[in-house]
C-alpha cells in the first residue's frame, strides 16, 4: 500500500538578501519543540491504518501488532537509558510523566514523610505539581541556584531531613540549557534513601542519560523534544535497589503495570521509540556538531556586539542551547525584527503580570536584563548557512534597535541606569 | 500573536526617531515606564512659545513593537498641534489606530502618559520663565 504522506514544505520566500540557499522562516526553537524527523514519521506510518488493532487485544493479530510495535518500542528507549523492559511506562508526555512521578510518590509514600524538594528553575509542571501539593499539606522546598543556574550540593543535603520522601531535579533547564549535578544528587538520594526524579526532557536523546550510573529512580521522558511525536513520552521507574511504587494518577484498566490505565498511543510509541533508537546512534556525533553550531553562533555575535550577555552555565550546558542577554533592547521587539526566525524570548510582555522569566531572576539577572533575553534551541536539521544568517540579522537588528532605545541612549552619556529613579517604578 | 499592518509598519518605519535638546526652553522632555517593566519611552516636544503649537516631536522606546508603534504614533499625531490638544489625545484613541489586543493596551496608556510627561515638562519651564515672557508680550 502506498503511503504517500506530502510533507509540507517549509516558506521558501528569501525576502533578505543574506538568505541565499537557506529557507526561510528559519526554526531555532528546538528547546520548545522538534520537526519530527522523516525515520520517526515513516515507522509510525504503518500503525495508523494497517496495525491499528489496540495493543490492550490479546486475541487477535490486529492487537498483537500493536504490542509488537510497543514492545519494539519500549526496548528502544530502556536501552538508550540503561533500563530495564519493564522499567518504561508510557504516558502522554513528560508533564503526565512529572505529575505520576511527583503525585505517585508522595501519595505511596505518605506514612513515609510529606517533605519535597525541588527547586526554582523547574518546569511549571514540576512546580505547579508541587504547588498543588503543598495545599494538600506536604512541605515543599524550592532550593536556590548560583549565578551559572546550578543548585548547591551543600543547600541539597542541608534540606534533606528525615522526613523527605522526594527529590526531583531536573537534568537539562529548557530556557538556559544547564545541566544540574544530576550523578552527584543521585548519589547523596542513594546514601539518604530519599528518591530521586529527574525530568530528563530536554536531556534525553542528547546526552548520556544512564539511570544506574546517576542512581536515579524515576525519570521523565518526552517523544517532541528528540524528533519524535507530540503527546506522547514515558516514565521510568526503578524496580531494583530500590523498587519504586507509585500510586496511578489514572484510573481504569490498570494498563501499564497499574501505573498507568488507557489505551496506548500505539503509532506514538512507536515514534517515541525511533526517535530514541536514532538517538542513541547518533547522540556522539551529533551532540559535537551542535556544540559546533551553538559556538559559532555564540561566538559571531558576542564578538561583534557589546553588552550582550549569556545567561547560565557554558561549562555545564546542553550543546544545542544558547541563551543571551542583549542589554538595552527588549526581547519581544527583537523577535519582531528577525520575524523570519523561530526562537523565543524571555520577555513575558503578553503575560498578564509583565514579569519576565522566573529562571533567569532565578539567576539573580536583572529584570531589565530578563526582558532583553533570546533563547536559541540549535537542532538536528539547522545547517551552519542558517547559524551565520541567524548571527548576523541578530546584530543588525540589536543595533537597530539600540538606535531606538533611550536605555542605550542614556547608558552612553554615562548615566547609570540602576541610579535613575524610573516614573514606572511604582508598579 | 500577529501584530497589526500599522504596528508592523511603525516598527520597521518609526517616525521621529531621535532625540531633541534637553536644555531648551523650548522643549519638554518626557521619560516613562521603567525597565524592569520592560517598557520604557522617551518623548520629546519643541513648541512654538506664541502659538503653544508642537513643531516637533522625537521619541526613543525600550519596549516591544506595540510600544514602540505607539510612540511612534504619539510623535506623529502631537506634531502641529497646540499643547492643549495634544493633551486631549486618549489612549484608546492609539489602541483603535493600531488595533492593539487587551494584552498590549498598557502600552497605549504609557504613550498618552510620555505625552503627558512631556507637555507637563514644558509647562514647567514656561512657569520659571514667566516673568520674562509676560514682559515680552506688553
Amino acid at each position: 500500500m502506498s503511503t504517500d504522506v506530502k510533507i509540507p514544505q517549509a516558506q521558501t520566500q528569501t525576502h533578505h538578501p543574506d538568505a541565499k540557499g537557506i529557507k526561510l522562516p528559519i526554526y531555532m526553537d528546538n528547546h520548545a519543540t522538534t520537526p519530527m524527523d522523516p525515520r520517526v514519521l515513516e515507522e509510525m506510518l504503518p500503525y495508523f491504518m494497517e496495525k491499528f488493532g489496540n495493543a490492550a487485544s490479546r486475541n487477535h493479530s490486529f492487537g498483537w501488532a500493536g504490542e509488537e510495535g510497543v514492545e519494539t518500542a519500549r526496548e528502544r528507549i530502556a536501552k538508550l537509558v540503561g533500563a530495564t523492559t519493564k522499567e518504561i511506562i508510557f504516558t502522554s508526555g513528560a508533564t503526565e510523566s512529572d505529575n505520576l512521578a511527583i503525585k505517585g510518590v508522595a501519595e505511596m509514600y505518605r506514612e513515609k514523610g510529606n517533605h519535597i524538594i525541588t527547586a526554582v528553575t523547574e518546569h511549571k509542571a514540576v512546580l505547579d505539581t508541587c504547588k498543588r501539593l503543598e495545599k494538600y499539606g506536604y512541605r515543599v522546598t524550592y532550593l536556590p541556584v548560583q549565578k551559572d543556574g546550578l543548585i548547591d550540593l551543600e543547600d541539597l543535603k542541608r534540606a534533606m531531613d528525615d522526613k523527605t520522601i522526594l527529590v526531583t531535579i531536573m537534568w537539562a533547564n529548557n530556557e538556559i540549557g544547564v545541566l544540574q549535578p544530576v550523578a552527584e544528587i543521585g548519589k547523596l538520594c542513594r546514601e539518604r534513601g530519599v528518591i530521586f526524579h529527574t525530568d530528563a526532557t530536554q536531556a534525553v536523546g542528547k546526552i548520556p542519560t544512564d539511570v544506574n550510573k546517576n542512581n536515579i529512580d524515576l525519570m521523565s521522558i518526552s517523544g517532541h523534544k528528540m524528533y519524535g511525536p507530540k503527546g506522547v513520552g514515558a516514565l521510568y521507574v526503578r524496580r531494583k535497589n530500590p523498587r519504586v511504587q507509585l500510586s496511578a494518577i489514572i484510573d481504569g484498566g490498570g494498563h501499564e503495570r497499574g501505573m498507568r490505565s488507557g489505551t496506548l498511543n500505539v503509532p506514538g510509541i512507536v515514534g517515541l521509540g525511533k526517535a530514541c533508537a536514532i538517538a542513541q546512534e547518533d547522540m556522539a556525533q551529533e551532540s559535537c556538531r551542535m556544540a559546533g553550531l551553538r559556538n559559532r553562533l555564540r561566538d559571531r555575535i558576542m564578538n561583534r556586539l557589546d553588552e550582550a550577555y549569556i545567561n547560565g552555565s557554558m561549562e555545564n550546558r546542553l550543546p544545542g542551547n544558547l541563551n543571551i542577554s542583549f542589554a538595552y533592547v527588549e526581547g519581544e521587539s527583537l523577535l519582531m525584527g528577525i520575524n523570519d526566525i523561530a526562537v523565543s524570548s524571555g520577555s513575558a510582555c503578553t503575560s498578564a503580570t509583565l514579569e519576565p522569566s522566573y529562571v533567569l531572576k532565578a539567576l539573580g539577572t536583572g529584570d531589565d536584563l530578563a526582558h532583553s533575553s533570546i533563547r536559541f534551541g540549535i537542532g538536528r536539521f539547522n545547517t551552519e548557512a542558517e547559524v551565520d544568517y541567524v548571527a548576523d540579522r541578530v546584530i543588525e537588528t540589536v543595533e537597530r534597535l539600540r538606535e531606538l532605545s533611550p536605555l542605550y541612549e542614556m547608558a552612553k552619556e554615562g548615566i547609570n541606569l540602576k541610579d535613575v529613579k524610573w516614573a514606572g517604578e511604582a508598579h | 500573536m500577529s501584530y497589526s499592518d500599522k504596528v508592523i509598519d511603525h516598527y520597521n518605519n518609526p517616525r521621529n526617531v531621535g532625540s531633541l535638546d534637553k536644555a531648551s526652553s523650548d522643549v519638554g522632555t518626557g521619560l516613562v515606564g521603567a525597565p524592569e517593566c520592560g517598557d520604557v519611552m522617551k518623548l520629546q516636544i519643541k513648541v512654538n512659545r506664541d502659538t503653544n503649537v508642537i513643531e516637533e516631536a522625537k521619541f526613543k522606546t525600550f519596549g516591544c513593537g506595540s510600544a514602540i508603534a505607539s510612540s511612534s504614533l504619539a510623535t506623529e499625531w502631537v506634531k502641529g498641534k497646540t499643547v492643549d490638544e495634544a493633551l486631549a489625545i486618549k489612549n484608546m484613541d492609539i489602541v483603535k489606530e493600531l488595533s492593539l489586543p487587551p494584552v498590549k493596551i498598557h502600552c497605549s496608556v504609557l504613550a498618552e502618559d510620555a505625552i503627558r510627561a512631556a507637555i507637563g515638562d514644558w509647562k514647567k519651564k514656561q512657569e520659571s520663565a514667566k516673568p520674562v515672557s509676560v514682559e515680552a508680550a506688553k
